[in-house]
């Protein structure tokens, strides 16, 4: 290889780990809900659109900035996914239904409701958030004056990784640290023992779906800098968080952390080594993989019971 | 201390338990014994409140419970060690009895409580950052014990918490038992270990196919010719 080539790769690689940082906390979402209700949650992807909504006019109206907004979103949309379970999902699980995927489908009513509201009010039309960081990068030759080869780093991808990871860390310090995380772990492994140690599993799924919402909500804050929105854009983000469920697992969070990664530097490697517009392919490629690959098949995610921490 | 009145208990259309009424009061040791099937399990799991009678009451302390939510009967002093430990075998054995003293005085009580089972169980202490799924059996049943005693229970449910050990082992849960209702604690156990907990019991209820046949005192029961060729094999 040479060095240019090396400075190639290199180059693919990072911007991989920060695209994979972000897919994880999109990923752990789902992976938290899918965990501990096991539904599968086809509206994940139109939650962060209407997370990025929040922080794209709390940024316009009010000069917000997204990652301001993290406080702000996250918390509405746990106040909306707490909605989401108790007055939609919660009756339809209570319901001995002929389809024991309704919940599933009523997620995928959720989203499409959310993404035509979206187009309704916003219009169709593509924005970006015009942060004045935008194009800010750091080069590794401002540092190391002699460096053989030159790299940068994106200001905001950057941040927003880091960001990322803080929130990570939160979840896993919530999830493992305090009653309540515990609760929710052990709701996911097994309701029945858990309400025997007194755990209110009820509100534990609806505080967990609450989560997973905040989570994303989070998520889209820190994708609003480097991304364009428009209303339809939740679909491609269901199926990532989705491929990340399916590549870490299944539930487990570590799983969706590294589900995350890998998907994040796949998708990297595709853009630059075959072209701009296959990332998407890539991803669906590994998505079709994932099922094929999967034992058991998609069933075996509805049935599967444990989630670690 | 619990109080059943006439419970009938259904699965969906089949009725598995036939107006029952037995007693439990404070400091004895109770044993429900039974075939496989017999609907043991069943009555403990309608204590606890996971299945609900269609008919009858249940009392704890004088406090109708048979229509609360499962998840508030631990913050009474009700625990349940259920059939197959059922522990989360995803946490550590820590995390585990943890999650036995999340109410009240046990959550205050608990580095308290946690070094009182580390003394019944010293080999739970070496282990408390070992994942629950990988003890091995006699292990786990000590996990799912000291889970159950981190509630700091006042009726202590066990259901064949003998199951699956070695001879010796099943001796030493017996010799816990022995020790908890020492400590004050009441305990109904539930068994296929016919001989021993009738040894262990004060009093026992003989249940068949969903009906109460027979009840005395543990001796009684030992000695009772009935017990001695169903349950005994003598
Ligand atoms: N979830 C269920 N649905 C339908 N029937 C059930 C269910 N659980 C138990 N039963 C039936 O109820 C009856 C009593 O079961 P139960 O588990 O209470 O018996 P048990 O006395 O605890 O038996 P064992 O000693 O084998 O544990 C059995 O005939 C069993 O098949
Ligand atoms: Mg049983």
């Amino acid at each position: 290889m040479t060095s240019a080539q090396i400075e190639v790769l290199l180059q693919t690689l990072i911007s991989g780990i920060l695209l994979g940082g972000l897919y994880a906390l999109i990923g752990l979402g789902m992976t938290l809900i899918m965990g501990v209700m096991k539904i599968i949650n086809l509206a994940h992807g139109e939650l962060m659109m209407v997370a990025m909504y929040i922080a794209y006019w709390m940024f316009v109206l009010f000069h917000v900035d997204p990652y301001l907004s993290v406080f702000i979103a996250a918390p509405v949309m746990f106040f909306l996914g707490v909605m989401i379970q108790k007055f939609l999902i919660n009756p339809v699980l209570r319901v001995e239904s002929i389809l024991p995927e309704n919940q599933v489908i009523l997620t995928v009513g959720i989203g499409m409701v959310l993404s035509n509201l979206a187009t309704m009010f916003f219009t169709s039309d593509y924005r970006s958030t015009p942060v004045g960081y935008a194009t800010d990068a750091l080069y590794l030759s401002d540092y190391w004056k002699s460096s053989p080869i030159e790299l940068s780093l994106s200001v905001p991808w950057s941040v927003s990784f880091v960001f990322a990871v803080i929130i990570t860390i939160a979840l896993w310090f919530f999830l493992s640290k305090t009653d309540t995380g515990k609760s929710i772990r052990a709701t996911a492994q097994d309701p029945e023992a858990a309400l025997l140690m007194g755990v209110n599993i009820k509100l534990m799924r609806v505080i967990t779906f609450g989560l997973g919402s905040g989570l994303v909500g989070a998520a889209g804050c820190l994708l609003l800098p480097i991304y364009y929105l428009f209303p339809a854009l939740g679909g491609q983000f269901t199926l990532i968080a989705f491929v990340i469920t399916i590549l870490g697992r299944l539930g487990s969070a570590m799983g969706a952390i590294i589900g995350g990664l890998v998907l994040g530097v796949f998708e990297s490697l595709t853009a630059t080594y075959i072209g701009m517009g296959w990332a998407p392919v890539g991803r669906f490629v590994m998505f079709i993989a994932c099922l094929v690959f999967l034992p058991g098949g998609v069933a075996s995610l509805l049935r599967k019971k444990r989630f670690g921490a | 201390m619990l109080e059943i009145r006439g419970i009938d208990v259904s699965y969906g259309d089949t009725q598995v338990i036939r107006d029952l009424s037995l007693e439990v009061r404070k400091g004895e040791v109770v044993a429900l014994i039974g075939a496989n099937g017999a609907g043991k399990s069943t009555t403990l799991k309608t204590i606890s409140g996971l299945l609900r009678a269609r008919k009858g009451e249940i009392l704890f302390e004088g406090t109708p419970v048979h229509k609360a939510e499962a998840y508030k009967l631990i913050g009474m002093g009700l625990s349940l060690c259920p059939e197959a430990r059922r522990l989360f075998v995803e946490m550590t054995v820590d995390e585990n009895l943890d999650m036995g003293s999340l109410k009240g005085e046990a959550k205050r009580q608990r580095q308290r409580t946690k070094e009182a089972v580390f003394g019944l169980f010293p080999r739970l202490k070496e282990r408390r950052r070992q994942i629950a799924g990988t003890l091995s059996g006699g292990e786990q049943q000590m996990a799912a014990i000291g889970r159950g005693l981190m509630s700091l229970p006042k009726l202590l449910m066990f259901d064949e918490p003998s199951l699956g050990l070695a001879p010796i082992l099943v001796r030493e849960i017996f010799d816990i038992i022995k020790k908890i209702r020492e400590d004050g604690t009441t305990v109904l156990i539930v068994e296929q270990n016919v001989k021993q907990s009738l040894a262990a019991a004060d009093r026992a209820y003989v249940l068949e196919t969903g009906r109460l046949v027979m009840q005395g005192t543990g001796e009684a029961l030992l000695s009772n010719e009935h017990v001695r060729t169903a349950y005994l094999g003598v």
